[in-house]
């Protein structure tokens, strides 16, 4: 493996969690609980979306195949996916959405903070970037994590049941394997292993905070994703995204 | 607090400054079940084109309006009295900014 490959794949790795988890949260579209809650979830869909065509362009100029952000997106099969099974997980009702994008955005709050000082100067620039967003979505989740989970009792189990049936697609967002040492050696990507006791701290606070019960440490984890083998949800996601440019290749607006 | 008329969460109005030191103004109102709540979804609501710099809510039942029954008695006397425009004043030369 070549310095070039790693980064390409590290990059799929970045651009495929925004992609998919963009894809998911814009489902919420005309369907949330009210008006003003469906534009925050496809504000935020949208944040994903832009950082996603962001880190695919670079992952294709990496590439050097000639290939664009839009053929990675739309032309890829479901094995190539790289993103981590948390983000293809089905939106449910709204608390279970909540309890998925509080998981993403903890670790994503520590995951942009620290890539922002990545010697690649487009990583670090897109990450400082995308920290600013993160904030805000993580703001987002955990209001409604307090709300829901110290709500009624309806909220409350609605909440923990959120929170349980996820808990165990959190441990691969923590995972790291060859490409990203190669390059965190480099100073390029950074260790996703070292934010877990941050991650940990943030959201062991946030559930007790919001009268939700921590899942119990070393409960068995889900991986595959980072490997592009996936649950059944990501086929559905891709035939519904990648349905038009497959069926019209280059159909224009 | 008056009794909420319809089945959806609260209304707030919400107010959007669009620079530093200009007045806030109304942008439109929000539904939702606190303040916290209320900020955030204002935000998501009438900020997505970058139209603020700061932005305040307030529960829709704190404020008082002026009765449109009221109109005649309140600026109808405010037609006839054209001086208290500052229009009649002679500007100094070459003041400007004013």
């Amino acid at each position: 493996m070549t310095k070039q490959e790693a980064l390409f794949t590290y990059l799929l790795r970045l651009g495929d969690n925004a992609l998919v988890m963009g894809h998911r949260l814009s489902e919420w579209s005309s369907f949330a609980p009210i008006l003003e809650e469906d534009l925050a979830l496809t504000n935020i869909a949208l944040d994903h979306i832009g950082r996603a065509q962001a880190l695919l362009k670079y992952a294709a100029e990496i590439e050097g195949k000639g290939r664009t952000e839009d053929d990675l997106a739309y032309k890829r099969p479901e094995r190539q996916f790289l993103n981590v099974l948390l983000v293809e997980q089905p939106n449910g009702d709204f608390a279970s959405t909540i309890a998925r994008q509080i998981f993403h955005s903890a670790f994503e709050l520590q995951l942009f903070e620290a890539l922002s000082k990545s010697k690649d100067e487009t990583l670090s620039g897109l990450a400082a970037r995308c920290l600013k967003e993160v904030k805000y979505h993580w703001r987002h989740a955990f209001d409604w994590l307090q709300r829901l989970g110290d709500g009624t009792e309806e909220s409350h189990e609605r909440m923990q049941k959120g929170i349980d049936d996820l808990w165990m697609y959190s441990g691969e967002l923590f995972e790291i394997d060859d490409v990203e040492a190669m390059l965190i050696e480099e100073g390029i990507a950074v260790d996703n292993s070292a934010f877990y006791d941050k991650w940990n701290a943030l959201i062991s606070e946030a559930l007790s905070s919001a009268t939700i019960t921590r899942p119990e440490e070393g409960a068995y984890m889900q991986t595959g994703g980072r490997k592009g083998v996936h649950t059944e949800n990501l086929g559905f996601i891709l035939a519904e995204m990648q349905y038009l440019p497959r069926a019209y290749p280059d159909a224009k607006w | 607090m008056a009794e909420i008329q319809d089945s959806q969460w609260p209304l707030w109005e919400v107010f959007i400054q669009a620079n530093p030191g200009i007045p806030h103004k109304h942008a439109g109102s929000v539904h939702a079940p606190d303040k916290e709540i209320a900020l955030t979804n204002a935000r998501d609501v009438y900020t997505r084109r970058k139209e603020g710099t700061s932005i305040w809510v307030v529960p829709s039942d704190r404020i008082v309006a002026s009765n449109p029954n009221d109109c005649d008695m309140l600026f109808d006397p405010a037609n006839d009295k054209i001086y208290r425009h500052p229009t009649f004043y002679t500007m100094p030369e070459g003041a400007v900014g004013i």
